[in-house]
């Protein structure tokens, strides 16, 4: 008997505490093939967010370590430049990596930090309940912006991908989302490369993935998807924002 | 004369309930459970004209309280609220505020901090914060939490002394209890508009904050430390003045129960020291004669008023949510015995850490334990 689908081993199995339609849930699987694919479960470290992923320790079967809120960059700083031999990632929502961390992940891109950065945006903070994240839209409602975000008064939301990339320390920078089949694929494709020039020790690699919320966006998992491309491509356009490599 | 209103609400409604009432100006916020619902019940009130204020969403607590102290010196009445880490990653800016003698008033609703991870209710949070120059009360229920907030705003302003308005989460900031409102012209006459001294005026240039040297310095530290001390009589005052107005007594610095012939008198703050009311009615039921004596203010620590309330040879049972490392037991002990040395050698002090992230402390645990420490 052939085995066509299989639980990658850097899985744990445990399951998911996430909402139904989050897509927090195939980020975390692109990772662990990804990790399967490259061999590199020995040696990979990973940390968490404070977030909804701040379980992600139970869900993946590698070494695991807790950040406070923002400072999985700094943490990973430290584990990476201990333990140089190791492949090291942090995986981040939005508020977490994009608000209360953003000097981390600047400096940590600024240093060259041979890391690997999951950036999970869905333009809220989800496991506070729904506030308006840096990342939130224009116009969208959340629980402090509930007449929707007006930018004179709560300002613009940030392009992170772009941004780092302008930082010479970037090797690898890209955005993409989990909203379709061919998106998927793409994902784990950049979540790959990412890996392997964390790896070559070109300097620090992100990739960032526009991700749904059905729960705080008040939408069923399917709308949710498709407000991915309604709403958050036409501003967050997906595609590779560096590449030392290419 | 308009009637107080009763509705129900959590501890969390309740302080944003006390926010508008106290005419807040400027409210900048981060989201941290348990305090999220303060901040998001302030958003919505202000984005809907409930309240004519600033609501600034920034981008962590450290900046919420720079904004805040900020705020202040530009003239304005200022709230914010967080919780557990939140509150740690402000601690710098605490100082600040203290020392630039901004009167912020900010609620801190109680959870245990990181690491590991909890989400429940213990005061280390707040406690940690005892040498940041804060005036800090802890409440008892989300009546007490409304009421508070209302007199720390008149106390910091009186002394230029930023407050922290303590309660726990989840048993207070989410549990729904009857709420009375009085009347927003008996608040207005509570408190006022607040008219600082001192502010950026361009019209009257003046600095905050500036760099000192060691004679400068010292002064500033010892006014700090003086002003705090004789911040008590002013929470005497605002909580008589208004019960004078509302009707509504939650104590003053201390509030006590059953305590004038108690053998045995239960030390506690915050919504333990609630509960505990049911484990004093529990231990009398058996015979025992116990009282409840609870700091409704920690910082300044009521010293001279609990001296005074604690019975002759009473053994005091202090039950600690908080650690006080490098010691044995918690602060709340270290406190008191620091206060009775030399001034009541009749007292005997016995302590136990309970409750710790969260675990529940009901009133027969409670007494339980009272009774267990009688023996020890
Ligand atoms: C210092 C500090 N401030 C605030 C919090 C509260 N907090 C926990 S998760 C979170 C936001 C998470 O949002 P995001 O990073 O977008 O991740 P998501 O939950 O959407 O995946 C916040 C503000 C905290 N834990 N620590
Ligand atoms: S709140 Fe949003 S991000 Fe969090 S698990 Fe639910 S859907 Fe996912």
């Amino acid at each position: 008997m052939k085995t066509v689908a299989a639980r990658p081993e850097s899985l744990t199995g445990a399951q998911y505490h996430y909402c139904p339609g989050c897509t927090h849930g195939i980020i975390h699987r692109l990772v662990a093939e990804v990790i399967d694919e490259l061999g590199i479960r020995e040696k990979t470290i990973g940390i968490c967010p404070v977030g909804c992923a701040v379980l992600a320790y139970d869900y993946f079967n590698c070494d695991m370590l807790e950040a406070a809120h923002g400072r999985a960059p700094a943490i990973a700083t430290g584990i990476k430049r201990m333990l140089p031999e190791n492949v090291v990632f942090t995986y981040q929502g939005d508020g977490d990596l994009a608000s209360i961390g953003m000097a981390e992940i600047l400096h940590a891109s600024a240093r060259g930090e041979k890391i690997t950065v999951i950036f999970v945006n869905n333009a809220v903070y989800g496991m506070t309940g729904g506030q308006m994240a840096p990342t939130t839209l224009l116009g969208q409602v959340t629980t402090t912006s509930p007449y929707g975000r007006k930018a004179e008064v709560e300002g613009y939301p940030v392009r992170m991908a772009e941004i780092l990339a302008e930082n010479e320390g970037s090797a690898y920078i890209a955005r993409t989302t989990v909203n379709k089949p061919a998106n998927v694929r793409r994902t784990k494709k950049a979540i790959k490369k990412a890996f392997e020039i964390q790896q070559k020790g070109l300097g620090f690699t992100m990739v960032e993935i526009l991700s749904a919320c059905p729960t705080n966006w008040g939408l069923s998992p399917v709308q949710a998807l498709e407000w991915i491309d309604e709403n958050m491509i036409p501003y967050y356009p997906l595609g590779e924002f560096k590449n030392k490599e290419a | 004369m308009k009637a107080a209103e009763v509705v129900m609400g959590t501890g969390a409604r309740a302080a944003a309930l006390a926010v508008k009432s106290a005419r807040v100006d400027v409210v900048p916020g981060y989201p941290i459970t348990p305090q999220t619902s303060i901040i998001e019940a302030v958003a919505a009130m202000v984005e809907n004209g409930e309240l004519h204020a600033r609501f600034i969403p920034v981008e962590g607590e450290h900046s919420a309280m720079a904004a805040a102290v900020a705020a202040s010196a530009a003239g304005a009445r200022v709230f914010t609220a967080t919780s557990a880490n939140g509150l740690l990653y402000m601690h710098e800016v605490l100082h600040m505020a203290s020392g630039g003698r901004l009167p912020v008033v900010m609620c801190n609703v109680n959870r245990g901090i990181f690491a590991p991870w909890t989400l429940w209710a213990d005061h280390q949070d707040s406690m940690a914060q005892r040498d940041t120059g804060w005036i800090q009360y802890h409440c008892s229920s989300n009546q007490e939490v409304f009421n508070t907030i209302l007199q720390a705003f008149r106390v910091a302003e009186q002394i230029n002394i930023p407050v922290m308005v303590n309660f726990d989460g989840f048993a207070i900031s989410h549990c729904l209890m009857p709420l009375t409102l009085p009347p927003q012209e008996d608040i207005d006459r509570f408190l006022p508009p607040h008219e600082p001294e001192w502010r950026l005026d361009p019209a009257h240039p003046s600095s905050f904050s500036n760099v000192t040297n060691a004679e400068e310095y010292a002064p500033f530290r010892q006014m700090l430390s003086d002003d705090i001390m004789a911040a008590i009589p002013l929470v005497k005052q605002a909580a008589q003045e208004y019960k004078d107005i509302t009707g509504m007594w939650d104590g003053d610095t201390i509030d006590t129960y059953r305590l004038e012939d108690a053998e045995v008198v239960a030390f506690a703050v915050n919504s333990m020291a609630a509960e505990l009311k049911l484990s004093i009615d529990i231990l009398r039921q058996q015979g025992i004669k116990a009282g409840l004596l609870r700091p409704r203010l920690y910082l300044p620590f009521p010293a001279e008023d609990i001296i005074n309330a604690l019975p002759q040879n009473a053994q005091v049972m202090v039950l600690d949510r908080n650690y006080n490392f490098g010691h044995p037991g918690g602060i709340l002990a270290s406190e008191l015995k620091s206060a009775l040395f030399g001034r009541r050698n009749d007292i005997t002090v016995k302590n136990r850490v309970m409750g710790i992230g969260g675990i529940d402390l009901p009133r027969r645990f409670m007494a339980d334990e009272i009774r267990a420490m009688m023996d020890e």
